[in-house]
Protein backbone atom coordinates (compact mmCIF):
# COMPACT_ATOMS: atom_id res chain seq x y z
CA UNK A 1 0.00 0.00 0.00
CA UNK A 2 3.09 2.70 0.54
CA UNK A 3 4.54 1.23 -2.66
CA UNK A 4 1.02 2.04 -4.40
CA UNK A 5 0.55 5.44 -2.46
CA UNK A 6 4.02 6.67 -3.09
CA UNK A 7 4.62 5.78 -6.63
CA UNK A 8 1.13 7.07 -7.50
CA UNK A 9 1.71 10.59 -5.81
CA UNK A 10 5.13 10.69 -6.95
CA UNK A 11 3.48 10.24 -10.99
CA UNK A 12 1.14 12.86 -10.08
CA UNK A 13 3.69 14.90 -8.39
CA UNK A 14 6.21 14.85 -11.50
CA UNK A 15 2.90 15.98 -13.59
CA UNK A 16 2.43 18.68 -11.33
CA UNK A 17 6.04 19.38 -11.31
CA UNK A 18 6.23 19.66 -15.05
CA UNK A 19 3.24 21.51 -15.34
CA UNK A 20 4.58 23.85 -12.71
CA UNK A 21 7.92 24.32 -14.51
CA UNK A 22 6.70 25.02 -17.45
CA UNK A 23 4.44 28.10 -16.46
CA UNK A 24 7.39 28.64 -14.61
CA UNK A 25 9.16 28.94 -17.76
CA UNK A 26 7.01 30.54 -19.64
CA UNK A 27 6.57 34.47 -20.38
CA UNK A 28 3.16 34.47 -19.46
CA UNK A 29 3.34 36.58 -15.92
CA UNK A 30 0.15 35.13 -15.15
CA UNK A 31 1.59 31.35 -15.18
CA UNK A 32 4.33 32.82 -13.74
CA UNK A 33 2.72 34.40 -10.85
CA UNK A 34 0.45 31.24 -10.25
CA UNK A 35 3.51 28.72 -10.38
CA UNK A 36 5.43 30.61 -8.13
CA UNK A 37 2.31 30.68 -5.27
CA UNK A 38 2.26 26.80 -5.52
CA UNK A 39 5.55 26.45 -5.26
CA UNK A 40 6.05 29.15 -2.24
CA UNK A 41 2.89 28.22 -0.69
CA UNK A 42 3.21 23.99 -0.75
CA UNK A 43 6.61 24.19 0.54
CA UNK A 44 6.38 26.56 3.18
CA UNK A 45 3.02 24.89 4.86
CA UNK A 46 3.56 22.01 6.78
CA UNK A 47 2.90 18.87 4.81
CA UNK A 48 0.63 17.36 7.33
CA UNK A 49 -1.28 20.85 7.05
CA UNK A 50 -1.81 20.07 3.34
CA UNK A 51 -2.91 16.67 4.40
CA UNK A 52 -5.54 17.75 6.77
CA UNK A 53 -7.10 20.03 4.48
CA UNK A 54 -7.27 18.42 1.71
CA UNK A 55 -8.55 15.50 4.23
CA UNK A 56 -11.11 17.02 6.08
CA UNK A 57 -11.83 19.98 3.10
CA UNK A 58 -11.37 17.63 0.27
CA UNK A 59 -15.14 16.11 -0.75
CA UNK A 60 -16.61 19.76 0.56
CA UNK A 61 -14.32 21.21 -2.21
CA UNK A 62 -15.35 18.34 -4.50
CA UNK A 63 -19.19 18.83 -3.49
CA UNK A 64 -18.78 22.77 -4.09
CA UNK A 65 -17.10 22.44 -7.85
CA UNK A 66 -20.17 19.47 -8.34
CA UNK A 67 -22.68 22.20 -7.04
CA UNK A 68 -22.07 24.72 -9.76
CA UNK A 69 -22.58 22.07 -12.87
CA UNK A 70 -25.53 21.13 -10.73
CA UNK A 71 -25.09 17.92 -8.92
CA UNK A 72 -25.78 18.58 -5.09
CA UNK A 73 -25.56 14.75 -4.09
CA UNK A 74 -22.87 13.82 -1.44
CA UNK A 75 -19.86 12.93 -2.89
CA UNK A 76 -16.97 10.72 -0.57
CA UNK A 77 -13.65 10.50 -2.04
CA UNK A 78 -11.43 7.33 -0.57
CA UNK A 79 -8.52 8.23 1.35
CA UNK A 80 -6.40 6.21 -1.61
CA UNK A 81 -7.36 9.50 -3.64
CA UNK A 82 -7.33 12.28 -1.01
CA UNK A 83 -3.72 10.50 -0.43
CA UNK A 84 -2.28 10.63 -3.51
CA UNK A 85 -3.68 14.02 -4.21
CA UNK A 86 -1.88 15.88 -1.29
CA UNK A 87 1.18 13.87 -1.17
CA UNK A 88 1.35 14.48 -5.00
CA UNK A 89 0.41 17.96 -4.38
CA UNK A 90 3.18 18.43 -2.04
CA UNK A 91 5.41 16.28 -4.29
CA UNK A 92 4.73 18.46 -7.50
CA UNK A 93 5.45 21.50 -5.81
CA UNK A 94 9.27 20.54 -4.91
CA UNK A 95 9.80 18.53 -8.67
CA UNK A 96 8.50 21.93 -10.11
CA UNK A 97 11.83 23.46 -8.75
CA UNK A 98 14.16 19.99 -9.54
CA UNK A 99 12.50 20.25 -13.24
CA UNK A 100 12.98 23.94 -13.74
CA UNK A 101 16.59 23.87 -12.64
CA UNK A 102 17.41 20.81 -15.33
CA UNK A 103 15.29 23.04 -18.01
CA UNK A 104 17.66 25.63 -17.66
CA UNK A 105 20.67 23.80 -17.23
CA UNK A 106 20.17 22.31 -21.01
CA UNK A 107 23.00 24.81 -22.86
CA UNK A 108 21.03 27.22 -25.26
CA UNK A 109 23.45 26.11 -28.04
CA UNK A 110 21.85 22.78 -28.47
CA UNK A 111 18.03 24.23 -28.43
CA UNK A 112 19.58 26.60 -31.35
CA UNK A 113 21.28 24.07 -33.32
CA UNK A 114 17.81 21.88 -33.56
CA UNK A 115 16.27 25.11 -34.78
CA UNK A 116 19.10 25.51 -37.41
CA UNK A 117 18.72 21.33 -38.16
CA UNK A 118 14.65 23.29 -38.92
CA UNK A 119 12.90 21.31 -35.88
CA UNK A 120 9.63 21.98 -35.09
CA UNK A 121 9.37 23.20 -31.11
CA UNK A 122 7.54 19.46 -30.44
CA UNK A 123 10.27 17.74 -31.94
CA UNK A 124 13.03 19.86 -30.00
CA UNK A 125 10.98 19.29 -26.82
CA UNK A 126 10.92 16.02 -27.50
CA UNK A 127 14.21 15.06 -28.99
CA UNK A 128 16.57 17.52 -27.53
CA UNK A 129 14.75 18.71 -24.12
CA UNK A 130 13.53 15.85 -22.41
CA UNK A 131 15.91 13.69 -23.03
CA UNK A 132 18.42 16.04 -21.70
CA UNK A 133 16.48 17.45 -18.97
CA UNK A 134 15.63 13.82 -17.36
CA UNK A 135 19.52 12.79 -16.92
CA UNK A 136 19.94 16.57 -15.20
CA UNK A 137 17.00 16.10 -13.38
CA UNK A 138 17.50 12.49 -11.98
CA UNK A 139 19.29 13.20 -8.69
CA UNK A 140 16.91 15.92 -7.49
CA UNK A 141 14.34 13.50 -8.04
CA UNK A 142 15.47 10.95 -6.41
CA UNK A 143 15.19 13.37 -3.32
CA UNK A 144 11.98 13.92 -4.21
CA UNK A 145 11.31 10.26 -3.93
CA UNK A 146 12.70 9.94 -0.72
CA UNK A 147 10.38 12.83 0.48
CA UNK A 148 7.13 11.14 -0.86
CA UNK A 149 8.48 7.97 0.69
CA UNK A 150 8.61 9.29 4.24
CA UNK A 151 5.24 11.39 3.44
CA UNK A 152 3.50 9.10 3.00
CA UNK A 153 4.03 7.90 6.77
CA UNK A 154 1.50 11.07 7.16
CA UNK A 155 -1.22 9.66 5.29
CA UNK A 156 -2.07 7.28 8.23
CA UNK A 157 -3.79 10.25 9.80
CA UNK A 158 -6.32 9.36 7.12
CA UNK A 159 -7.01 6.07 8.72
CA UNK A 160 -5.55 4.87 4.72
CA UNK A 161 -3.68 1.55 5.30
CA UNK A 162 -0.22 2.02 4.79
CA UNK A 163 3.02 0.76 6.81
CA UNK A 164 2.12 3.46 9.48
CA UNK A 165 -1.35 3.07 10.06
CA UNK A 166 -1.11 -0.81 10.29
CA UNK A 167 1.82 -0.44 12.40
CA UNK A 168 -0.38 1.93 14.95
CA UNK A 169 -3.24 -0.36 14.85
CA UNK A 170 -1.44 -3.55 15.45
CA UNK A 171 0.68 -1.33 18.28
CA UNK A 172 -2.75 -0.42 19.54
CA UNK A 173 -4.11 -4.16 19.92
CA UNK A 174 -1.31 -6.23 21.20
CA UNK A 175 0.20 -3.57 23.65
CA UNK A 176 3.54 -3.47 21.96
CA UNK A 177 4.41 -0.28 20.23
CA UNK A 178 7.73 -0.71 20.34
CA UNK A 179 8.36 -3.81 17.93
CA UNK A 180 5.77 -2.72 15.34
CA UNK A 181 7.15 0.73 15.19
CA UNK A 182 10.16 -0.37 14.67
CA UNK A 183 9.25 -2.66 12.32
CA UNK A 184 7.61 -0.07 10.61
CA UNK A 185 10.92 1.80 10.91
CA UNK A 186 13.08 -1.07 9.35
CA UNK A 187 10.49 -1.21 6.46
CA UNK A 188 10.83 2.36 6.02
CA UNK A 189 14.74 1.92 5.32
CA UNK A 190 14.41 -0.30 3.52
CA UNK A 191 12.27 1.55 1.11
CA UNK A 192 14.73 4.00 1.08
CA UNK A 193 18.03 1.81 0.64
CA UNK A 194 16.07 0.17 -2.28
CA UNK A 195 15.31 3.27 -4.16
CA UNK A 196 18.61 4.89 -3.51
CA UNK A 197 20.65 1.67 -5.34
CA UNK A 198 17.99 1.93 -7.69
CA UNK A 199 18.60 5.98 -8.48
CA UNK A 200 22.49 5.90 -8.74
CA UNK A 201 21.51 2.74 -11.34
CA UNK A 202 19.12 4.82 -13.27
CA UNK A 203 21.70 8.12 -12.98
CA UNK A 204 24.38 5.54 -14.21
CA UNK A 205 22.46 4.58 -17.12
CA UNK A 206 21.56 8.30 -17.91
CA UNK A 207 25.16 8.95 -18.00
CA UNK A 208 26.69 6.80 -20.05
CA UNK A 209 27.03 8.84 -22.58
CA UNK A 210 28.80 11.76 -20.51
CA UNK A 211 32.55 10.69 -20.66
CA UNK A 212 34.10 11.88 -17.15
CA UNK A 213 38.16 13.14 -16.72
CA UNK B 1 -15.89 32.21 3.85
CA UNK B 2 -16.40 33.11 7.24
CA UNK B 3 -14.11 36.13 7.53
CA UNK B 4 -15.66 36.76 11.27
CA UNK B 5 -14.57 33.42 12.66
CA UNK B 6 -11.21 33.70 10.93
CA UNK B 7 -10.59 36.94 12.56
CA UNK B 8 -11.60 35.67 16.13
CA UNK B 9 -9.15 32.56 16.04
CA UNK B 10 -6.30 34.53 14.86
CA UNK B 11 -5.26 35.15 18.25
CA UNK B 12 -5.77 31.84 19.49
CA UNK B 13 -4.24 30.18 17.12
CA UNK B 14 -1.45 32.89 17.71
CA UNK B 15 -1.84 32.22 21.23
CA UNK B 16 -0.20 28.42 19.90
CA UNK B 17 2.44 30.49 17.89
CA UNK B 18 5.03 30.37 21.69
CA UNK B 19 5.04 26.24 21.99
CA UNK B 20 5.68 25.69 18.01
CA UNK B 21 8.76 28.44 18.56
CA UNK B 22 9.71 26.60 21.82
CA UNK B 23 9.79 22.78 19.85
CA UNK B 24 11.50 24.54 16.90
CA UNK B 25 14.19 26.49 18.83
CA UNK B 26 15.02 23.66 21.30
CA UNK B 27 15.44 20.85 18.38
CA UNK B 28 17.68 23.37 16.56
CA UNK B 29 19.20 24.01 19.57
CA UNK B 30 19.83 20.53 21.52
CA UNK B 31 20.03 19.21 17.57
CA UNK B 32 23.13 21.57 16.69
CA UNK B 33 24.95 19.51 19.86
CA UNK B 34 23.80 16.43 18.57
CA UNK B 35 25.20 17.51 15.34
CA UNK B 36 28.45 18.74 16.17
CA UNK B 37 29.23 16.07 17.97
CA UNK B 38 28.34 13.19 15.53
CA UNK B 39 30.07 15.52 12.79
CA UNK B 40 33.14 15.30 14.54
CA UNK B 41 33.15 11.54 15.33
CA UNK B 42 32.07 10.76 12.13
CA UNK B 43 35.55 12.28 10.72
CA UNK B 44 37.43 11.43 13.74
CA UNK B 45 39.12 8.59 12.19
CA UNK B 46 38.20 6.29 15.06
CA UNK B 47 36.47 2.73 13.16
CA UNK B 48 33.98 1.76 15.55
CA UNK B 49 32.84 5.75 16.47
CA UNK B 50 32.59 6.63 12.23
CA UNK B 51 30.59 3.01 12.27
CA UNK B 52 28.25 4.01 14.76
CA UNK B 53 27.80 7.72 13.58
CA UNK B 54 26.94 6.79 10.32
CA UNK B 55 24.49 4.12 11.28
CA UNK B 56 22.50 7.10 13.10
CA UNK B 57 22.75 8.91 10.37
CA UNK B 58 21.23 6.13 7.96
CA UNK B 59 18.70 5.31 10.62
CA UNK B 60 17.42 8.38 10.67
CA UNK B 61 17.53 9.66 7.45
CA UNK B 62 15.85 6.79 5.97
CA UNK B 63 12.82 6.60 8.24
CA UNK B 64 9.62 9.04 7.97
CA UNK B 65 9.56 11.37 11.62
CA UNK B 66 6.14 10.46 12.43
CA UNK B 67 7.96 6.71 12.88
CA UNK B 68 10.11 8.35 15.18
CA UNK B 69 7.81 10.38 17.43
CA UNK B 70 5.69 7.27 17.67
CA UNK B 71 8.43 5.07 18.45
CA UNK B 72 9.60 7.46 20.92
CA UNK B 73 6.40 8.22 22.81
CA UNK B 74 4.48 5.04 22.50
CA UNK B 75 7.22 2.77 21.70
CA UNK B 76 9.67 3.72 24.61
CA UNK B 77 6.68 3.45 27.32
CA UNK B 78 6.72 -0.57 26.63
CA UNK B 79 9.56 -1.37 28.68
CA UNK B 80 9.57 -1.65 32.73
CA UNK B 81 13.29 -0.35 32.55
CA UNK B 82 12.45 2.65 30.62
CA UNK B 83 9.41 3.64 32.90
CA UNK B 84 11.63 3.05 36.84
CA UNK B 85 14.29 4.93 34.99
CA UNK B 86 14.51 8.01 36.44
CA UNK B 87 14.17 9.49 32.60
CA UNK B 88 10.18 8.39 33.41
CA UNK B 89 9.23 11.85 33.91
CA UNK B 90 10.62 13.29 31.38
CA UNK B 91 10.04 10.75 28.53
CA UNK B 92 6.05 10.17 30.14
CA UNK B 93 5.82 13.73 28.80
CA UNK B 94 4.70 14.59 25.00
CA UNK B 95 6.65 17.70 25.32
CA UNK B 96 9.89 16.20 26.01
CA UNK B 97 9.27 13.13 23.66
CA UNK B 98 8.81 16.05 20.52
CA UNK B 99 11.85 17.79 21.56
CA UNK B 100 13.94 14.73 21.65
CA UNK B 101 12.24 13.08 18.42
CA UNK B 102 12.82 16.26 16.38
CA UNK B 103 16.13 16.75 17.83
CA UNK B 104 17.79 13.72 17.04
CA UNK B 105 15.93 13.95 12.99
CA UNK B 106 17.74 17.16 12.80
CA UNK B 107 20.65 16.21 14.67
CA UNK B 108 21.06 13.85 11.62
CA UNK B 109 20.69 15.95 8.68
CA UNK B 110 22.62 18.61 10.60
CA UNK B 111 25.35 16.70 10.81
CA UNK B 112 25.72 15.77 7.39
CA UNK B 113 25.57 19.18 6.09
CA UNK B 114 28.12 20.33 9.05
CA UNK B 115 30.57 17.21 7.89
CA UNK B 116 29.94 18.38 3.89
CA UNK B 117 30.80 21.64 5.19
CA UNK B 118 34.09 20.59 6.82
CA UNK B 119 35.41 18.98 4.06
CA UNK B 120 35.06 21.69 1.78
CA UNK B 121 37.48 23.51 3.73
CA UNK B 122 40.22 23.93 1.26
CA UNK B 123 43.34 22.08 2.79
CA UNK B 124 45.93 24.58 1.89
CA UNK B 125 43.88 26.86 4.18
CA UNK B 126 44.85 24.38 6.88
CA UNK B 127 48.16 23.84 5.76
CA UNK B 128 48.68 27.57 6.36
CA UNK B 129 47.51 27.25 9.75
CA UNK B 130 49.53 24.04 10.27
CA UNK B 131 52.58 26.30 8.89
CA UNK B 132 51.83 29.26 11.63
CA UNK B 133 52.12 26.93 14.44
CA UNK B 134 48.45 26.57 15.35
CA UNK B 135 47.89 23.09 17.23
CA UNK B 136 45.17 21.19 15.84
CA UNK B 137 42.48 22.46 18.00
CA UNK B 138 43.41 25.97 17.68
CA UNK B 139 43.24 25.16 13.63
CA UNK B 140 39.81 23.95 14.23
CA UNK B 141 38.25 26.06 16.46
CA UNK B 142 40.27 29.49 13.88
CA UNK B 143 39.73 28.28 10.54
CA UNK B 144 38.17 25.33 9.86
CA UNK B 145 34.88 26.03 11.86
CA UNK B 146 34.61 29.72 10.84
CA UNK B 147 34.80 28.99 7.19
CA UNK B 148 32.22 25.64 7.66
CA UNK B 149 29.73 27.50 9.23
CA UNK B 150 29.95 30.32 6.65
CA UNK B 151 29.85 26.92 3.71
CA UNK B 152 27.07 25.42 5.61
CA UNK B 153 24.72 28.52 6.31
CA UNK B 154 22.26 27.75 3.16
CA UNK B 155 22.05 24.36 3.62
CA UNK B 156 20.78 25.06 7.16
CA UNK B 157 18.17 27.41 6.31
CA UNK B 158 16.67 24.51 4.59
CA UNK B 159 16.99 22.84 7.54
CA UNK B 160 15.45 25.13 9.78
CA UNK B 161 12.65 25.38 7.49
CA UNK B 162 12.09 22.03 8.04
CA UNK B 163 12.37 21.91 11.15
CA UNK B 164 9.41 24.30 11.42
CA UNK B 165 7.51 22.73 9.55
CA UNK B 166 8.17 18.66 11.24
CA UNK B 167 7.13 20.98 14.57
CA UNK B 168 3.64 20.30 12.99
CA UNK B 169 3.77 16.23 13.65
CA UNK B 170 3.81 17.40 17.35
CA UNK B 171 0.15 17.82 17.05
CA UNK B 172 -0.01 13.98 16.40
CA UNK B 173 1.01 13.15 20.03
CA UNK B 174 -1.39 15.40 21.65
CA UNK B 175 0.74 18.72 21.11
CA UNK B 176 -1.40 21.67 21.11
CA UNK B 177 0.91 23.75 18.91
CA UNK B 178 -0.24 25.88 15.84
CA UNK B 179 -1.54 22.56 14.00
CA UNK B 180 -2.59 20.94 17.23
CA UNK B 181 -4.78 23.50 18.16
CA UNK B 182 -6.00 24.32 14.38
CA UNK B 183 -7.25 20.88 14.39
CA UNK B 184 -9.08 21.70 18.10
CA UNK B 185 -10.94 24.40 16.92
CA UNK B 186 -12.21 23.15 13.50
CA UNK B 187 -13.54 20.07 15.42
CA UNK B 188 -15.62 22.62 17.64
CA UNK B 189 -16.84 25.15 14.76
CA UNK B 190 -16.27 23.05 11.48
CA UNK B 191 -14.66 25.49 9.35
CA UNK B 192 -11.93 23.44 8.21
CA UNK B 193 -11.02 26.20 5.23
CA UNK B 194 -10.91 29.14 7.58
CA UNK B 195 -8.73 27.72 10.08
CA UNK B 196 -6.48 25.50 8.01
CA UNK B 197 -5.67 28.25 5.52
CA UNK B 198 -5.15 30.85 8.32
CA UNK B 199 -2.87 28.19 10.38
CA UNK B 200 -0.80 27.98 6.58
CA UNK B 201 -0.52 31.62 6.65
CA UNK B 202 1.32 31.68 10.27
CA UNK B 203 3.84 28.82 8.73
CA UNK B 204 4.61 30.77 5.78
CA UNK B 205 5.21 34.42 7.89
CA UNK B 206 7.10 32.25 10.04
CA UNK B 207 9.00 30.65 7.06
CA UNK B 208 9.12 33.76 5.17
CA UNK B 209 10.73 35.00 8.47
CA UNK B 210 13.32 32.49 9.18
CA UNK B 211 14.25 32.77 5.23
CA UNK B 212 14.94 36.22 5.57
CA UNK B 213 17.06 35.52 8.64
CA UNK B 214 19.67 33.62 7.23
CA UNK B 215 19.68 35.31 3.89
CA UNK B 216 20.45 37.99 6.47
CA UNK B 217 23.36 36.49 8.59
CA UNK B 218 24.89 35.29 5.36
CA UNK B 219 25.08 38.34 3.95
CA UNK B 220 26.65 39.66 7.16
CA UNK B 221 29.07 37.02 6.57
CA UNK B 222 30.55 37.31 3.62
CA UNK B 223 31.33 41.16 3.34
CA UNK B 224 33.77 39.38 0.87
CA UNK B 225 31.82 38.82 -1.36
CA UNK B 226 29.33 41.84 -1.89
CA UNK B 227 30.32 44.39 -4.85
CA UNK B 228 33.15 46.76 -3.91
CA UNK B 229 31.96 49.97 -3.72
Amino acid sequence: MTIAVSVSSFTLGILFGSAGAAAKLSHSLILNGIAELYTTVVRGVPELLVIYLLFFGGSGMIMAVAGIFGYDGYIEINAFSIGVASVGLISGAYSTEVIRGAVQSVPFGQIEAARACGMSRWLILRRVLVPQTLRYALPGLGNVWQLTLKDTALISVTALAEIMRVAHVAAGSTRQPFLFYTTAAVLYLLLTTVSTVAFEQAERRANRGVRRA
Amino acid sequence: MDWELMWDSLPRLLGAMPLTLLLVFAALFFGAGVAFATALLRLSGNRVAETLTAAYVFVFRGTPLLVQIFLIYYGLGQFEAVRDSFLWPMLREPMWCAILALTLNTGAYTSEILRGAILSVPLGQVEAARACGMSRVLTFRRIVLPVAIRQMLPAYGNEMILMVKASSLASTITMLEITGLARKIISQSFAVFEIFILAGAIYLLLNFLAARFIKYTEWRLTPYLRARA
